[in-house]
């Protein structure tokens, strides 16, 4: 086994997420799999820098996690503020900004 | 790669944990995908954070895994949870599709791309060998993070706190309901509207208690016979009481027949 492996199961889920941003209609289900996207890059990160025998990888997962987080406070905040206002979490039902 | 640096051989055990949890995690996003529960998705998620934190330990990275365990899998899981039980919970996703087609060309896509990008890490690192961090993790894994942090990325770390900050600001606003003064109900408001013709103004009667059932379920019965409406909650089914339970005890024809009247 390699650390290559890692990288591979990484890009795996990465796609996973991708498509399941592409495929589902909950707000809070998109943001789960955009969720699951982050985590895949930080797998890479870890592991590249694991090979590349640096911390940096694990310094830039780091803030990737922080950025995730500012990140879902907010998104989350605004989907709250939509489904109060449209009584809906369906990313197709949100078709204007305002209202 | 130079001679000067060491190779970290991977053990047999790092693999088991690999071959385990890797296809583990790949089930568990697929499972979070389909599922048609958000919670469902939320727990898969869960899942998957947990093989992910495990896979950091294992790369010697065990801050990044604590982390990744109390930061996603204890906050950010949570505040999904959270969000979930206040805004659709079953709010099924619809199965009508907006743009046709769009579920299997998103799908295709999907496979396309892993297929490329797989292929690609895979070529690309298949002999590479790690060099490990075992040099880099020589005074201890949280010292060698604080010391690259604190001096090579300060600066990014300053941003860092000045993010957060704008994103707690933009949360509290952005949940923040403006009530308008004159929509708020006052108390004489409320009051009137208890007194109004149409409203009862005392307390609901609670649940009937019975010999054979006390459920909330159990309408009271007022002094005529009659079941109470509002003395059960409207959510809750209303429990007809039977023939049996309705008759005054010890009276009925169906009990036997003993025709002793109790002295209650």
């Amino acid at each position: 086994m390699q650390p290559g492996y890692y990288v591979v199961l990484a890009a795996v889920l990465f796609t996973i997420g991708a498509v399941g941003v592409l495929i589902r209609r909950n707000a809070i289900v998109l943001f789960m799999c955009i969720e699951l996207m982050l985590n895949a890059s930080n797998l890479a990160l870890v592991t590249f820098g694991r090979i590349n025998g640096t911390l940096d990888g694990q310094i830039m997962a780091f803030f990737v996690m922080v950025v995730a987080a500012a990140e879902v406070v907010v998104g989350l905040a605004i989907i709250m503020s939509i489904f109060r206002t449209r009584r809906s979490a369906s990313v197709d039902e949100a078709n204007l900004l305002k209202y | 790669m130079t001679a000067t640096l060491a190779v970290e051989a991977i053990s047999t055990g790092e693999a088991w944990f690999f071959w385990i949890l890797g296809p583990l995690a790949v089930l568990a996003a697929i499972g979070m995908v389909v599922a048609r529960n958000a919670v469902h998705s939320a727990l898969f998620l869960v899942l998957i954070m947990l093989c992910l934190g495990v896979f950091y330990v294992i790369q010697s990275g065990p801050f990044i895994g604590l982390a990744q365990i109390i930061v996603y899998t204890g906050a950010i899981m949570m505040l999904f949870l959270f969000v979930l039980m206040l805004v659709g919970r079953d709010a099924q996703d619809s199965l009508i599709e907006v743009l046709r087609g769009q579920r299997v060309a998103a799908i295709l896509l999907g496979i396309g791309f892993a297929g490329l990008i797989a292929t690609a890490f895979f070529r690309a690192l298949r002999n590479v060998s790690a060099t490990g961090l075992a040099a880099a993790n020589s005074q201890g894994n949280v010292q060698g993070l604080a010391a690259i942090i604190f001096t090579r990325y300060i600066f990014a770390f300053e941003v860092t706190s000045a993010l957060l900050i704008t994103a707690a600001t933009g949360a509290m606003i952005l949940a923040h309901i403006e009530r308008r003064k004159e929509q708020k109900t006052t108390q004489p408001d409320r009051m009137r509207a208890r007194f109004l013709p149409g409203n009862y103004p005392g307390p609901k009667a609670g649940p009937g208690v019975y010999a054979l059932s006390d459920s909330v379920a159990t309408p009271a019965r007022l002094p005529d016979g009659r079941q109470s409406e509002r003395s059960v909650p409207p959510i809750l089914p209303k429990r007809e009481l039977t023939e049996i339970e309705a008759a005054p005890k010890g009276t009925a024809s169906s009990f036997g027949g003993h025709g002793s009247t109790e002295g209650r």
